[in-house]
């Protein structure tokens, strides 16, 4: 069994028991570092495993922790009588029908009065919620009191605002100014100049991204140099004479691209290796931003001390400000590659400075339903859908396992129609959780003709799945009743049920029950079925009952994952968090159950 | 909603019966209980079940059958022209005419004779309703009459209820038959009816797979491909790369706990590894497509390497991390259960732990490991949710970790969500899939359980 073993065969010479036990103790050594790596390898084992389960839940915590708030605007609204309620009748009918959308919008744009413009106003107001108006609806509606006057009231924003004030859009840096800025309006094009050099990290971001567009711009070269290949051995080929023209063609127009290109990577690499000077930038570039004087200036060209742009916010003067009294803000992300355009975030920061932009806690997420814009979608509808689910599961595995298993261990005779039931049972346990949605879509729904969509029907199928589970426990809790409690009831005249249901029962509820929360938790995290029946479909209303079209949680996760937007990734691993705070929740009720009833005999 | 008060007032009939029943079995005692052959509470029962039983028997008879003889003779209501509408487009009416009985569609809209159909479909159901609710309660009144007289101390109460649920017992443990048997008709009938379309050679060994079917004739792919080899190959490659991770892990955690570990550090780390099997098959999928693939992506790129975003490495490696707990606890029972003198033979000739583990423990505890890692295969075959998430669609038949493939339950998702037509070959083609992906599992089931238990009996 070991490197040392005594040679058996008699003809072989026999060693003295000397060198046997030095033989033993050089492979020792060996010996004790293969079980040491050995020891090593399980740990490694269950240290990955433990990493992987730290590395999810790090994941999912950090993705969806902030989707628990929601960024809302603080807004003045002009809620004037004449608007809303211009008879002063108090009906609600009345005040329903005021236009809120423009009453919103009009106090968003009072909020940033120099914005003119179609395209920017509607950038202005983009960042407002789709459903602000519902909401300030709602709020008078709730209260109309408020009608007359102007109320300070807060509204949601956009998911791309949400994103970028919750800092997921782009880092955004703020710098104090550290030379005195004189400032020169040259037709609307202001130049910012500083007594330091301010903006040396702006001009180094945008070398950096020369230095890219010079890389791409020799990869375009490289591969047009392939294509040259190409078409001169297909030249090389004797083709036709119009198939030749077309060709050589081509390939004149792919040298002077490749010439073209070339120049153009030379250039930009020059320029980015040149120290100093100024350099235009473009939305490829991260964005600086002079704020000075109470307006913003955002830069289009930059060198090591000075900026030029266009106004995004006018300033109230062209004084010098002196150092300390001027800031430079730069967003790290390109604005061609963020929803929020610059001019937006510009505005969201100066909101955010001014205090009226603050996250609150999203009621929305735990009382909305569906819906396909992420700041007005919430779990609500999918909770509710999951309690009536798991209700029609509960209502049917529970007592029907706990039947089966009463039946199967305390009466069932011991024959081949019995093995087969229990072969059944325990293959049923095994079966792919999608057979019984494809078993559900050809029966519930096709035969006997149930509606699709219906937590009635998921219920159904779910309880087909959870029944091996929970019959294979209740089984189990039957066997540890020890077989003296029944021989004592039926010795006092009791019949087989009567023991069965006075006696035995009783003692092997808590096992059942731990067995059935444990199905019901698999029942909570199933989805596959459930996309079997039309469980999947876009539903924004709260389901009311059983058979009311609905989905359930992890139907919703499975949802929100395949939504593009930035904002439901937060959603996504916020439902997550919730789908697992109820799955922990059961699991901790079956292990205390367990504890608390758990009857050594 | 007139359901739950018709079953209200059945429910209501039955506690009433129970305390008519229970009353007149003490009634014709001279007081004492002990002359009754069963406990008091047993004739009511008897009673209850009497005037309970036969009324819902008639309301679930009732309900099946509703439908249909109302549709059928809405039908037979309709014009000529409508009834001789081939089925499909009899349905989308019958549709239609719910709707509008319902309030679903407004009725002004309608054509007429969708609007008289509405009006006789109302006016059938509220006719079969009034019928069923008279049947049901009048059966409930003569059973809970019918008990009531048989109801004398000589009746035998409690063992006729005892057949009673006896039955109830029977037919609770038959549920599991039915659903195999529901699942296998199921499977078969809607497969045979894809089978008479395609040849079921040319769906087993066929090489291409794109099951479009084509709304007109000049249409790009406009013919249909089933051959699922592709389709199985992906799955076959996904499920090994699962088992490439799930395997040592779990079987190497499996040894550390059950030869190495405290108990107090199994009592700790156990539970936790079993929180990996809870966590639902969903987030795994969110986890796959939102961290995993995208890593996998960039550490492949820098190495030079083309990786789809939906590669099967992703997919499997998530899957195996799913299914280690899954190895590591059946492979913790089996190592646990050889008995302790082979360990303690093997320790009495001088051998370390890990060479008892590797060449006494291992090798006797193999059958059983091989039955749980056939059992984990099964899981990894019929896994959803995770490649669903994280692998692609396109049936590519390639053995490349790195590139997209799509397996059986992808299929069978994508083309069941959404609408379905179940004449057409493209939603039939998931079920034949779906007969497959049964019979499989189904054998790598029986075969492992059998192997499980077979070693089970060997130590026991």
């Amino acid at each position: 069994m070991t490197d040392a073993t005594v040679p058996n065969d008699p003809a072989a010479p026999v060693r003295d028991a000397e060198g046997i036990a030095a033989a033993v103790q050089k492979s020792l050594k060996k010996r004790y570092a293969r079980e040491t790596r050995f020891k090593l390898y399980g740990v490694a084992a269950i240290g990955f495993a433990l990493a992987v389960l730290v590395l999810l839940f790090f994941t999912i915590i950090s993705n969806g922790y902030t989707a628990f708030v929601q960024t809302k605007v603080q807004l003045p609204i002009d809620l004037a009588q004449s608007e809303i309620d211009p008879d002063g009748s108090g009906d609600p009918e009345v005040i329903g029908k005021a236009n809120y959308r423009s009453l919103v919008f009009n106090a968003m744009r009072g909020e940033f009065p120099s914005v003119s413009g179609r395209t920017n106003r509607r950038a202005l107001t983009g960042l407002l919620s789709s459903g602000a108006d519902f909401e300030l609806r709602e709020a008078v509606l709730a209260d109309p009191s408020l009608i007359g006057g102007v109320r300070q009231v807060w509204l949601t924003m956009s998911d791309d605002a949400d994103v970028f004030i919750k800092g997921r859009s782009t880092d955004v840096d703020l710098a104090d100014g550290r030379g005195r800025v004189s400032l020169f309006d040259e037709s609307g094009v202001v130049t910012v100049t500083s007594g330091e050099d301010d903006f040396a990290q702006a001009l180094t971001d945008v070398k950096d991204a020369l230095a890219e567009q010079a890389v791409r711009a020799e990869n375009e070269a490289a591969r047009r140099q392939g294509s040259i290949a190409l078409f001169t051995a297909a030249l090389n080929e004797n083709p036709s004479e119009e198939k030749a023209a077309e060709l050589r063609e081509d390939l004149e127009r792919t040298r002077a691209e490749i010439i073209d290109f070339e120049a153009r990577a030379a250039d930009l690499r020059d320029r980015a290796a040149a120290a100093g000077g100024e350099e235009a930038m473009d939305s490829s570039m991260p964005s600086y931003f002079a704020v000075v004087n109470g307006g913003v200036v955002k830069a289009t060209s930059v060198s090591a001390n000075s900026l030029t742009g266009e106004v995004i916010l006018p300033l109230d003067s062209l004084d010098p400000a002196a150092a300390g009294d001027w800031r430079v803000l730069s967003l790290e992300t390109p604005e061609e590659s963020r929803r929020v355009k610059d001019n937006q975030a510009v505005w969201l920061w100066t909101l955010q400075q001014e205090g009226k932009v603050e996250t609150k806690f999203n009621t929305t997420f735990f009382t909305a339903g569906d819906s396909r814009e992420p700041e007005q979608a919430g779990i609500w509808g999918a909770a509710v859908g999951s309690f009536w689910t798991l209700l029609v599961t509960l209502l049917l595995s529970f007592p029907i396992g706990v039947m089966a298993a009463v039946y199967l261990e305390e009466f069932a005779p011991k024959n081949r129609w019995t093995d087969l039931v229990e072969v059944n049972i325990n293959n049923l346990a095994a079966v792919p959780s999608i057979v019984f949605g494809l078993l559900g879509l050809a029966m519930f729904l096709n035969v006997f003709g149930l509606p699709r969509s219906a937590p009635l029907v998921g219920g159904m199928v779910l309880t087909l799945m959870t029944l091996p589970t929970i019959i294979i426990a209740s089984r189990a809790a039957l066997k540890s009743v020890p077989p003296s409690i029944r021989e004592a009831a039926l010795g006092m005249g009791a019949s087989r049920l009567q023991a069965m249901t006075h006696h035995v029962l009783p003692l092997a509820l808590p096992g059942m029950l731990t067995g059935t929360i444990i199905g019901m938790a698999q029942a909570l995290g199933e989805t596959a079925p459930l996309l079997m029946i039309g469980m999947v479909a876009f539903i924004v209303d709260i389901p009311g009952g059983m058979t009311d079209p609905a989905t359930v949680l992890p139907v919703q996760i499975f949802l929100w994952a395949d939504a593009p937007e930035r904002a439901f990734v937060e959603r996504t691993s916020a439902a997550i968090m919730v789908l697992l705070g109820f799955l922990i929740l059961m699991n901790l009720t079956a292990v205390l159950l367990r504890k608390k009833f758990e009857t050594r005999w | 909603m007139n359901l739950a008060i018709l079953l209200a007032a059945v429910l209501l009939l039955a506690l009433y019966s129970y305390a008519l029943g229970r009353g007149r079995a003490l009634g014709q005692t001279t007081g004492h209980p002990s002359e009754l052959h069963s406990r008091p509470g047993y004739y009511g029962t008897y009673t209850a079940l009497w005037s309970v039983i036969p009324a819902l028997l008639v309301i679930a008879i009732w309900l099946m059958a509703e439908g249909v003889i109302v549709e059928g003779l809405v039908v037979a209501s309709l014009p000529q022209a409508q009834q001789d509408l081939p089925n499909a487009q009899l349905g989308l009416l019958l549709n239609d005419i719910r709707n509008v009985a319902s309030g679903a569609f407004s009725a002004e809209q309608a054509e007429p004779f969708v609007r008289a159909a509405a009006e006789r479909y109302n006016g059938l159901r509220l006719t079969s309703f009034i019928g069923m609710a008279a049947i049901a309660v009048l059966l409930a009144v003569i059973g809970l009459y019918w008990a009531r007289r048989a109801i004398d101390p000589g009746l035998r109460a409690r063992n006729a209820v005892e057949r009673i649920v006896m039955v109830f017992l029977v037919a609770a443990s038959t549920i599991a038959i039915f659903t195999t048997v529901g699942i296998v008709l199921s499977l078969l009938f809607e497969a045979w009816r894809f089978f008479s379309q395609v040849p079921f050679y040319e769906f087993l060994f066929g090489l291409q797979w794109s099951p479009q079917i084509a709304l007109r004739a000049d249409q790009v792919g406009s013919s249909g491909a089933f051959g699922a080899v592709p389709i199985f190959a992906g799955t076959l490659l996904i499920s090994f790369i699962a088992m490439v991770v799930a395997v040592p892990v779990g079987l190497m955690s499996a040894i550390y706990m059950a030869e190495y570990a405290t108990p107090k550090f199994r009592s700790f780390v156990k539970p936790l590894l079993e929180v990996l099997a809870g966590i639902p098959t969903v987030v795994y999928g969110f986890f796959a497509a939102l961290t995993v693939a995208p890593q996998i992506r960039g550490f492949g790129e820098s190495f030079g390497l083309d990786v789809a975003s939906e590669s099967a490495l992703a997919a499997g490696l998530v899957m195996g991390i799913m299914i280690i707990p899954f190895v590591s606890s059946l492979s913790d029972d089996v190592i646990s259960a050889v008995p302790r003198s082979l360990r303690e033979g093997s320790y009495g000739m001088g051998a370390t732990k890990s060479e008892t583990i590797v060449r006494v423990i291992l090798p006797a505890a193999l059958p059983g490991i091989v039955g749980s890692i056939l059992l984990a295969v099964s899981r990894a075959i019929g896994e959803t949710m995770i490649v669903v998430m994280a692998a692609g669609l396109a049936a590519n038949l390639t053995a490349n970790p790195f590139q997209a493939v799509t397996t059986v339950t992808v299929q069978i998702v994508t083309l069941l969500v959404g609408d379905q037509e179940f004449d057409s070959p493209k939603t039939l083609a998931a079920f034949a899939l779906g007969l497959v992906l049964f019979f499989i599992t189904l054998c790598l089931n029986v075969i492992a359980l059998h192997v499980v238990r077979k070693y089970r009996e060997q130590y026991d």
